[in-house]
């Protein structure tokens, strides 16, 4: 909306004072952890002076680094195949009319509404009863069944603003589906896809409760390692790897932020 | 045949080949194992941690026994207090949000996605720098001489309530946001113009016309709030354990896979079956509360 809001609703003193009770609110946490994985004191209640200590503890932490290796790997995998099936089921809903098709929709759509603690135990019973032991492989399965309905919906929503009549005209010149796959849909719906995909990395690199239930001996995730790290004992790494991840955030989100808001002046001008 | 009628049914027949592998996955990761859940919740639970079946009632007996009751209680009172508190203060920060606009509305969006998108332990965790024996607020007290020593602020209702409201509050802030950006302003310019002070348009207008957001707020708040465990494992003690905490012991401390599953099965009807209601009495679908 960028109509001027001259009559100035949502400007009372009690929208106003709650909106920055609400922001303090989010902040304090993360900015009292921010700055105690500066501290040189083990413990918070002392300030020992500003040091980096913890980040060199962190960087030597070799079981750190293979969660994220596993992590990024898991990420990575299940990404392509849950964008891949993703897109597939969003075509296949936008396009054709069959006799089971709310059916299969609002199935597909069930793992974004259960709680995610069900959806854990419904795969580790299936890799029970088929004898997949839990490891890599069981935990990016898992992140590919999360994911799908997230991509799906994704591009079913660029798929909104696309006209199908294009891929018809395709094939009355004689395009092969392949070719009008590649040369008119995809191009259409390419950002629809890498949103999603986006969208299913940052998920599957985020999953703890899902990842708890499906993951073996050997097969630490960083969600996981963060976990057992808080389990068992706080250390002041901790308050380094969240500083760190916060950053992370920070910049990937800032950098979806910036693309986001040029495409949408491309599309203005 | 020519190219083009022969391209045409190839395209038609391209539904089945789009079809089948996502049909294929869903069949194989959520339906079996929910057939697979309902089996196991009337099965037995075998010595060696495995399970055997044998169709009987004994663990739906047992999971509404005062102790697992309790719980059950306890999590609805929790679901139903964050939902309310995240509503409370969400809509507010929504509605403020929605009314600016350039930079700043860019800025105060960056500013509810980013605890949105970072990782949820860590947000979690964060508390305890606040509430921790060593955190901010003791040491604080400490150090002025205030108590000697500190308080244990952490592992009670109020801690898990408080990483509750933290944890989901943006669920509620963004598509509460989504749908008061979606509220044409001339209406509400219209209502003002018409003499309605802004608090009988904002009662009358503005608040039935978010109300697609509000209820995507409240489903996406509530579901994983009865599903929780990782809060009350983290921030409770054990007279904060919910519904997830006793299933999640089930599964992997007391490996008592059948009474895990029945509990399991518990908590899916309690989701699924007001959702279900709700979509159907609204007669909205799944896709639109989602989107």
């Amino acid at each position: 909306m960028s109509r001027k809001n001259d009559l100035k609703f949502g400007r009372g003193k009690s929208v106003i004072l709650l909106t920055i009770v609400g922001f303090i609110f989010l902040y304090t946490p993360i900015i009292v952890l921010i700055i105690y994985s500066f501290n040189y004191s083990r413990f918070s209640s002392t300030w020992g002076g500003w040091s980096l200590q913890w980040y060199y503890k962190l960087f030597d932490d070799s079981s750190m680094w293979l969660a994220i290796k596993n992590s990024l790997l898991i990420g990575i995998v299940s990404t392509i195949f849950a964008t891949i099936l993703g897109t597939m089921s969003a075509l296949v809903i936008k396009r054709f009319v069959f006799k089971t098709k709310t059916l299969f929709t609002n199935l597909l759509f069930v793992p974004i509404v259960i709680p995610e603690i069900v959806l854990g135990i419904l795969l580790l019973l299936l890799y029970n009863l088929i004898k997949l032991e839990l490891g890599l492989t069981s935990i990016i399965l898992a992140h590919i069944t999360f994911s799908i309905p997230f991509v799906t919906l994704v591009v079913l929503n660029n798929l909104k603003n696309f006209d199908s009549t294009i891929e018809e005209v395709g094939m009355d010149l004689g395009a092969t589906p392949w070719q009008i796959f590649w040369k008119i849909t995809f191009p259409n719906i390419s950002t629809g896809i890498l949103a999603g995909a986006l969208l299913a990395f940052t998920l599957s690199i985020e999953d703890f409760t899902i990842t708890f239930f499906t993951s073996g001996p050997g097969a630490t995730t960083l969600p996981l390692k963060i976990y057992s790290m808080i389990k068992f004992g706080i250390t002041p790494e901790i308050n380094a790897i969240s500083t760190l991840l916060v950053l992370f955030t920070t910049i990937i989100l800032g950098v979806m932020y910036f693309i986001l808001n040029k495409q949408e002046k491309k599309i203005l001008t | 045949m020519d190219t083009s009628s022969q391209n045409n049914l190839l395209y038609r027949s391209s539904k089945y080949y789009l079809l089948l592998p996502s049909y294929f996955w869903v069949i194989v990761f959520f339906i079996l194992p929910l057939i697979l859940l309902f089996t196991i919740s009337f099965a037995s639970k075998q010595t060696y941690g495995g399970y055997e079946i044998n169709f009987h009632l004994d663990n739906y007996a047992r999971a509404i026994d005062p102790i697992y009751l309790k719980i059950a209680i306890r999590t609805f009172f929790y679901s139903i207090t964050t939902t309310i508190f995240c509503f409370l203060l969400g809509y507010p920060i929504a509605y403020y949000i929605s009314f600016t606009d350039g930079f700043k509305k860019v800025v105060l969006m960056f500013l509810i996605l980013l605890p949105f998108w970072t990782n949820f332990l860590i947000r979690v965790y964060s508390w305890n720098t606040i509430l921790g024996s060593y955190g901010l607020i003791n040491s604080s007290l400490i150090s002025l001489g205030v108590i000697d020593t500190p308080f244990d602020l952490l592992n009670n209702y109020i801690s898990v309530n408080i990483g509750l409201l933290y944890g989901e509050l943006p669920y509620m802030v963004l598509p509460i946001v989504a749908s008061i950006d979606r509220i044409d302003r001339s209406i509400l310019e219209a209502s003002s113009d018409l003499g309605a002070s802004k608090y009988y348009t904002f009662f009358n207008v503005t608040l039935p016309l978010s109300m697609p957001g509000i209820i995507s707020g409240v489903v996406f708040v509530l579901i994983p709030t009865l599903g929780q465990f990782v809060i009350p494992d983290l921030l409770g003690g054990n007279d904060s354990f919910m519904i997830g905490n006793i299933i999640t012991n089930q599964f992997i401390v007391v490996r008592d896979w059948p009474f895990g599953s029945t509990l399991s099965v518990y908590m899916m009807g309690f989701v699924m079956i007001p959702l279900y209601l709700y979509l159907r009495y609204s007669k909205l679908s799944l896709n639109s509360v989602i989107s």
